[in-house]
């Protein structure tokens, strides 16, 4: 594991999200409405759904292809669905977003 | 702050449910403490008929385990029956001595079983049917005695008949009246029903009234005689003649009562503290014996205990099963009629069925099912709806079925899916799955199945069908909800409640417009976002802001999201004509991105399927053809056939005037998706009959339809007009969206919002009020006026619109 810089927060929409490739993993790192960043894997529990284009709302993100709801501070679907999806700490310095991958 | 205090005195279906639904809504209100005079937990009553046929056991029917009071913190006392109720202390106090002290009362006594004045009614051996330990009364006595005398024929008591034959006994039904469950069936259906019943064993004495019942030395009953001048032997006495509100608690208690606990539409009784709900209250002169409204009454009490102070309760409509398996019988409504009435009638004496259905002002008022039930809850919808049955009045007695899969959206024959087919795509659920969570597990709202089976927890488009399910297994027991529901859990405004606020307050963005409304989420979620965003940029135009953030992915990038993640273009080709030039460029883009496949929409189009989404600025840059919408809800294509131009049939040029519609509602949103087509004759090749919009060309003009569909559930267009010129269609179309625009709910198709509004609300609107069309209309152009096309937006401006690159570490 190691901080690898991303992107200048700027670049990530508030309740919105960028795609990170990182070897050969997919990340989706979310912005929220009040600027906290978080990062999951971009594979839905469910279907593998891409969860970087759902639609963020609160701490939350909706799947785009079933709609299940998945928590970005745990990963975990929130019930009654049942899956977890691999979480990534991050941080943001000076206005640059990094990724411990 | 220290919690309320909550007591229940009744641990019932009723008084139990209100307090599932205050969990549910406000769950550290109060401290609650439950007494029940019953040794159980709180049990599905209404399945103890089940349990005396032998079907289901005890365990079955426990509707909440003690667990599930531990759980919830809930202090439960059973066998402890409340004898004094201190108002002014507010105190209750059981036989027992146990005391509770309240903030707020609820009284859920239920009822009980009216036992005649009859000489010998205190005989060992004579019950009412109420409870388990009546039910267990009743299968101890069969094993031992071999007469038994049911007194009354209505639901009670042919469900103790048939329960006790069952169990063995020798059986005779007495009833007062001409026919059996004279209060669900009419006098056909009764002798049909009798008929049956004699085949399955019971003997049935109609007109008869008990005048002693007769003990032996023991004290217990050994035979019973009638008026009518004969005696029957028996050892065993059930009376089914009916029950009465259990309100003598509350009287005592100085609470007003008559012939029940009198209750306001807020399920308050006289003293503010206390409520009331369930079989023992009087609301507005009802008492009612059914549990689907002691659910609708437990809904509203709940609402109104957490402070939230909305919900009224006004009474319900109530229908009716026989739970006797091989019986097949259904009633709702005013099934006898009057003078302004008329019945449809269908009887099939051999077949052993009989339907008969009556009407009054063209909506169904009653009805009565013998034989063949399975229309019955789509009946008994209607008549709560009180929809209007004219137009399918040919029909109506072949049931749904014979209605096609047109003319009623979301419906489906539930009761004749075979178990296996499923219901729930997104969770791969069948409907055998959920017909057995609601059986095994007493589920009885849309919202317990998806929690128990996950049904329709996706993306909802199966709750039609889920509700069904629930409608035909549960029968009289489910009561759908409310129309008028809130859009989803972030707020109790439901969507024309949004949209009211939307133009009055002159909300323009969505942070303002879930602050201003009281959101209970700091941003919403997947389902009210893009319903807010939509109302907000149809109401207010060029003013309002859109947020893309709010919209489903599809519309965020324009372009359709795929299973794999890839997403799919399509562009826009005007009327479905298109050139070498264009077929050129699209051929190249194919072998460019090695597009995996190439596809022709329904729409007339071409669909590059399979592109990455960092691909996506390139390929429309290479492209350089506008978007074709085909991921909106707004106007996707408008479908044509040759016409006039080449084609040896056509009246008109339908190619021409479906290039005019499409480009003049070019990037058009809507509530959801609206397409169009225009047939040149009435062979119709470009479908009209099935699309938002259908034009079809005659001689002497055009014919427009709407509201047809071509998805889940076929609706055929109706007939909207009749106009001369191609102006003409375009104002008249124009102005009919319009209107769907500003008044529909967001994802409503025109075929939804036809049907809640009535399509003679449509011709007034479009075809009576002139002045209004032309407004409708000009405010569509107006909302349309410098839209700007989205591809060549994204392709143009890469910084902008970053979200299409991928970042690399």
């Amino acid at each position: 594991m190691a901080w690898k810089k991303v992107c200048p927060l700027e670049d990530i929409t508030p309740l919105g999200s960028r795609v990170v490739r990182a070897d050969d993993r997919e990340i989706g790192v979310f912005r929220t409405d009040d600027d906290r960043v978080f990062a999951i894997n971009n594979l839905c529990p469910h279907k593998k759904g891409p969860l970087s284009q759902g639609i963020v709302h609160g701490d939350k993100v909706t799947c785009p292809l079933h709609n299940w709801k998945i928590s970005l501070e745990t990963g975990k679907a929130d019930e009654p669905d049942e899956g977890e999806t691999t979480c990534y700490p991050t941080k943001i310095e000076d206005g640059i977003v990094f990724l411990d991958v | 702050m220290e919690k309320m205090k909550l007591v229940v005195v009744g641990n019932g279906m009723a008084g139990m449910r209100v307090v599932e639904e205050l969990l549910k809504i406000s769950p550290d209100l109060y401290d609650i403490t439950v007494f029940g005079d019953e040794p159980y937990p709180n049990y599905n009553r209404i399945m103890l008929s089940p349990v005396l046929a032998n079907e289901q056991t005890i365990d079955d029917i426990i509707l909440n385990t003690r667990e599930w009071y531990a759980e919830n913190d809930i202090t439960l006392h059973t066998d402890a029956y409340i004898n004094n109720i201190d108002r002014a202390k507010r105190i209750v106090t059981s036989e027992s001595g146990i005391t509770a002290e309240y903030d707020r009362l609820l009284i859920a006594t239920g009822s009980k079983p009216f036992m005649p004045p009859i000489p010998g009614n205190d005989l060992e051996g004579v019950l009412g049917y109420r409870d388990i330990k009546d039910t267990n009364d009743m299968i101890d006595a069969a094993k031992k005695y071999k007469h038994a005398v049911v007194i009354g024929g209505g639901l009670l008591g042919l469900e103790a008949a048939n329960g006790l034959a069952i169990q063995g006994m020798d059986v005779t039904v007495i009833h007062r009246n001409e026919w059996l469950l004279e209060k669900q069936l009419d006098r056909t259906a009764g002798i049909m029903l009798q008929k049956s019943l004699e085949e399955k064993g019971l003997k049935i004495h109609l007109k008869t009234n008990t005048e002693t019942i007769i003990g032996n030395d023991e004290g217990r009953v050994k035979s019973i005689k009638f008026k009518e001048g004969f005696e029957l032997p028996a050892d065993l006495v059930v009376f089914g003649v009916g029950i009465r509100p259990n309100y003598a608690l509350a009287e005592s208690a100085g609470i007003h009562c008559d012939k029940g606990i009198v209750v306001n539409d807020t399920m308050q009784t006289f003293d503010p503290r206390v409520y009331s709900v369930g079989e023992c209250v009087n609301h507005r002169g009802i008492s009612y014996g059914l549990v689907a409204p002691l659910f609708e009454m437990a809904k509203v009490c709940a609402t109104h205990l957490a402070n939230f102070g909305i919900g009224a309760y006004k009474g319900s409509v109530t229908s009716t099963k026989l739970k006797v398996t091989g019986i097949d019988l259904f009633s709702a409504g005013d099934f006898t009629g009057g003078d302004e009435s008329e019945e449809i009638v269908m009887h099939d004496a051999v077949g052993g069925v009989y339907k008969k259905l009556v009407i009054q002002d063209d909506k169904i008022i009653g009805a009565v099912l013998y034989g063949d039930t399975a229309d019955g809850s789509w009946y008994f919808q209607m008549l709560r709806d009180g929809k209007l049955i004219n137009e399918i009045r040919d029909h109506l007695m072949f049931g749904q079925s014979a209605i096609g899969n047109a003319g009623h959206q979301g419906q489906d024959l539930a009761a004749d899916m075979p178990d296996e087919m499923e219901v729930c795509g997104c969770n791969g659920v069948c409907k055998g799955t959920i017909v057995n969570a609601i059986q095994a597990d007493g589920l009885f709202t849309l919202d317990d199945v998806k929690k128990q089976t996950k049904a329709g927890s996706s993306c909802g488009s199966c709750t039609g069908l889920v509700e069904q399910i629930l409608a035909s297994t549960l029968g009289g027991g489910y009561a759908p909800p409310a129309t008028d529901k809130a859009i989803c859990g972030c707020t109790d405004l439901s969507h024309e409640q949004v949209r009211e606020e939307v133009r009055t307050k002159k909300y323009l963005t969505i942070p303002d417009a879930t602050k201003g409304m009281e959101w209970s989420t700091p941003n919403g979620c997947a389902t009210c976002r893009p319903a807010l965003n939509y109302y907000l940029i149809s109401t207010w135009p060029h003013e309002a802001t859109d947020d893309p953030q709010s919209r489903f992915i599809n519309e965020r990038v324009h372009a359709n999201i795929q299973k794999d993640g890839t997403y799919s273009v399509v562009p826009r080709m005007y009327g479905g004509v298109t050139n070498a030039n264009q077929l050129r460029k699209i051929a190249d883009v194919a072998d460019k991105y090695q597009v995996p496949m190439v596809k022709m929409t329904g729409g007339q189009r071409i669909d590059l399927l399979g592109i990455k989404k960092e691909d996506l600025p390139n390929v429309w840059a290479d492209l350089d053809m506008p978007s074709g919408y085909a991921y909106s809800k707004g106007i996707r294509t408008v479908k044509t056939c040759v016409g006039s131009e080449f084609c040896r049939f056509g009246t008109q040029n339908s190619t021409q005037l479906g290039i005019d519609i499409e480009k003049a509602f070019d990037h058009m949103w809507a509530p959801h998706k609206v397409k169009f087509a225009v047939s040149a004759c009435p062979r119709n090749c470009a479908e009209s009959g099935i699309k938002d919009v259908g034009i079809i060309g005659v001689d002497s003009g055009w014919e427009m339809y709407v509201g047809g569909n071509g998805g889940i559930k076929t609706e055929a267009g109706q007939f909207l007009c009749k106009v001369k010129t191609a102006e003409e269609v375009l104002e008249y179309s124009g102005a009919f969206i319009q209107i769907y625009r500003e008044e529909a709910r967001y994802l409503d198709r025109t075929v939804h919002w036809i049907e809640r509004v009535g399509l003679d609300y449509v011709k007034q609107r479009v075809l009576e009020d002139a002045e209004g069309r032309k407004a409708a209309f000009d405010r569509l152009l107006y909302a349309l006026q410098g839209s700007v096309e989205p591809w060549a937006e994204r392709a143009n401006n890469r910084d902008k619109y970053k979200e299409f690159e991928t970042i690399e570490i």
